[in-house]
């Protein structure tokens, strides 16, 4: 009797152990695309059980005093993941977290940074309204989606706003961000790491995942031809390639999104309705883009519900 | 309320996996099944109490959805009446319901004998997975109802505004658009846009930390030649910038109106002048 209360007591420790080992997360795989930039590419997909949410490139800059952590996906323990990634390449603390936009998969790892002493989180200033508004739809789509792998995720809402631009020093190392108007979402905002010439676009640029319009078709495509002008050696997408060279990414997503907007335009002037645009694209015939049967729809209908106000 | 809520998914899974079976040629659930939804019986008691509803009532009253909502904050939608008046019937009024919204009741919509048939389009909010209702009204007052399952969720799709201070801006701009009738005296067809926000109120302010009031147009009036067209007493489960499209007999030349107004009493009003050939 005692020796098998002793053996089921070892056999919970060991269980207790594995837990711990397990739930500690393993470090994310990062590419250092630039000195001290590093990147973990996300996968090309939609939000899976599968892929626990992994779908977003995100990642970290280290300068000589702290770390800024640039997006922190889809859920807390992805957030752990790419804490554990940053521990694996530097001691020096995460003082700041920025978020790109409100996306579900590239905030809802905010949570496992809350516990790093002093770290701000930073957005664009219409970004806490933008989640809030969003907040428990992107809760139901992680249960739905993600399922248990996204236990403990939650909106971990910025300190600090961002209206226009705004300078962060890492020590040695300086992060200028911008805010844009609406595009993506109406809530951009890029992370350029001057030293090495690396411009983090967040969802302003996409490769090879399709482009999901959440703001403005027309202003995106105004966006796109900013950032084709500004001097950036590396461009980091929010989603696909985690290091281009910006021109031809840029160019054909401008492609796509010009091609959304025309055919969207002879639909409303021939006067069908959102559901014809909609019933008439699939998405099968976009070759190009993964995801396409997924979200092309979802784009014919942001661009028909924006279009439709021109004159 | 959470734990109803769970009550309510639960159910409407279990609901879809039979179906997955049973339906191979129409998508997700039939109306039959979403019968058992815990939030539909208490609507039904709540709006329409003791009465008989119909529900093999295709030649009645269609329903169209899409399956997957390529978008959930604008997802359109189609409610039309199939009486074509030979059994001396109309439908004076259709109610659109989403079971799994905060607020199930989308609108109800009201026809006259003069209106050209029972037909409405519009975009809607839709928070989850759910069905969707389309209920009838005949002149006889008898009821018939059709539902379609609608999987609103996924990616980052969330039924919140694209652009709310744009929206904001330019508040009450209205467009009015008319397809003249295929013939001359038939049904034309209209569709008006209202430029509104269609603040639900759901979402807090984080950093005031309190909820924005509810703002979001509540009442449409269509008339034309001064004869009713269409009344409808709608929700924000209604898209941001409101659009419907609608029928009314094109019995000579006139001028169409829609008349608006939001919960903050704020009215407004388009007109089109319609020639004799239906044109504007």
């Amino acid at each position: 009797m005692l020796p098998r209360i002793a053996g089921f007591a070892a056999g919970l420790v060991l269980a207790a152990v594995a837990a711990r080992v397990w739930g500690a997360a393993a470090p994310l795989a990062v590419d250092e695309v630039a000195p001290g930039v590093f990147v973990h590419q996300g996968r090309i997909e939609d939000l899976s059980r599968d892929n626990g949410g992994d779908i977003a490139n995100i990642g970290f800059v280290v300068g000589s005093r702290c770390v800024a952590v640039i997006d922190t996906g889809s859920t807390r323990r992805i957030g752990e993941a790419l804490l554990a990634a940053v521990r694996a390449h530097t001691e020096l603390p995460v003082c700041y977290v920025i978020n790109t936009h409100m996306h579900l998969d590239h905030v809802f790892g905010n949570a496992a940074f809350e516990g790093e002493p002093g770290v701000e989180f930073v957005a664009a200033a219409r970004m806490p309204a933008s989640l809030s508004a969003r907040a428990e739809a992107y809760l139901r789509t992680l249960d739905h989606e993600v399922g248990e792998a996204a236990a403990g995720s939650r909106a971990v809402y910025p300190t600090t706003l961002v209206d226009d631009t705004a300078t962060l020093e890492l020590g040695g190392r300086r992060l200028t961000l911008r805010a844009w108007p609406t595009a993506h979402t109406d809530n951009d905002l890029t992370v350029h790491d001057e030293q090495t010439g690396t411009l983090w676009t967040g969802d302003l640029l996409f490769e090879r995942f399709i482009p999901i319009i959440d703001g403005s078709i027309r202003g995106w495509l105004d966006v796109i031809g900013q950032l084709s002008r500004l001097p950036a050696k590396h461009m980091v997408p929010g989603h696909g390639a985690v290091d281009v060279a910006g021109g031809d990414a840029l160019s054909r997503e401008q492609a796509y999104l010009a091609n959304v907007a025309e055919t969207v335009r002879a639909a409303i002037r021939r006067g069908d309705s959102l559901r014809d645009v909609l019933d008439a694209g699939d998405g099968s015939q976009i070759a190009d883009w993964a995801l396409a049967e997924r979200f092309h729809g979802r784009n014919l209908s942001a661009a028909y519900t924006e279009l439709e106000w021109e004159d | 309320m959470k734990r109803r809520e769970f009550i309510a998914a639960g159910l409407v899974l279990a609901v879809c996996a039979r179906a997955g079976v049973a339906a191979p040629t129409k998508k997700g659930p039939s109306t039959a099944e979403s019968m058992d939804v815990e939030v539909w019986q208490g609507l039904r008691r709540q709006l329409f109490g003791e009465r008989e509803i119909a529900i093999d009532a295709d030649d009645v009253i269609g329903l169209e959805t899409p399956y997957r909502a390529a978008d959930a904050a604008s997802v359109p939608i189609a409610m039309r009446g199939h009486l074509d008046g030979s059994d001396g019937r109309y439908i004076k009024r259709m109610w659109l319901l989403i079971d799994q919204n905060p607020t199930p009741v989308v609108g109800v919509f009201e026809f006259f004998p003069e209106s050209a048939g029972a037909d409405v389009e519009t975009r809607v909010r839709v928070n989850d997975y759910t069905f969707v209702r389309a209920i009838a009204e005949t002149s006889d007052d008898k009821l018939y109802m059709t539902a379609n399952f609608v999987k609103a969720s996924g990616g980052c799709s969330a039924p919140a505004s694209k652009d709310p201070a744009a929206a904001a801006q330019s508040l009450g701009r209205m467009k009015l658009r008319i397809d003249p009738p295929v013939q001359p005296g038939g049904a034309a067809r209209a569709q008006v846009l209202i430029r509104h926000p269609n603040v639900t109120g759901l979402a807090m302010d984080q950093l005031t930390r309190m909820y924005p009031q509810p703002h979001y147009v509540r009442k449409i009036t269509v008339s034309y030649r001064d004869r009713p067209v269409m009344n409808a007493e709608v929700t924000f489960a209604i898209a941001e910038n409101p659009s419907f499209r609608f029928n009314f007999r094109h019995d000579g030349a006139g001028v169409l109106v829609v008349h608006a107004e939001d919960t903050e009493d704020t009215q407004f009003e388009a007109r089109a002048r319609v020639d004799e050939n239906g044109m504007s």
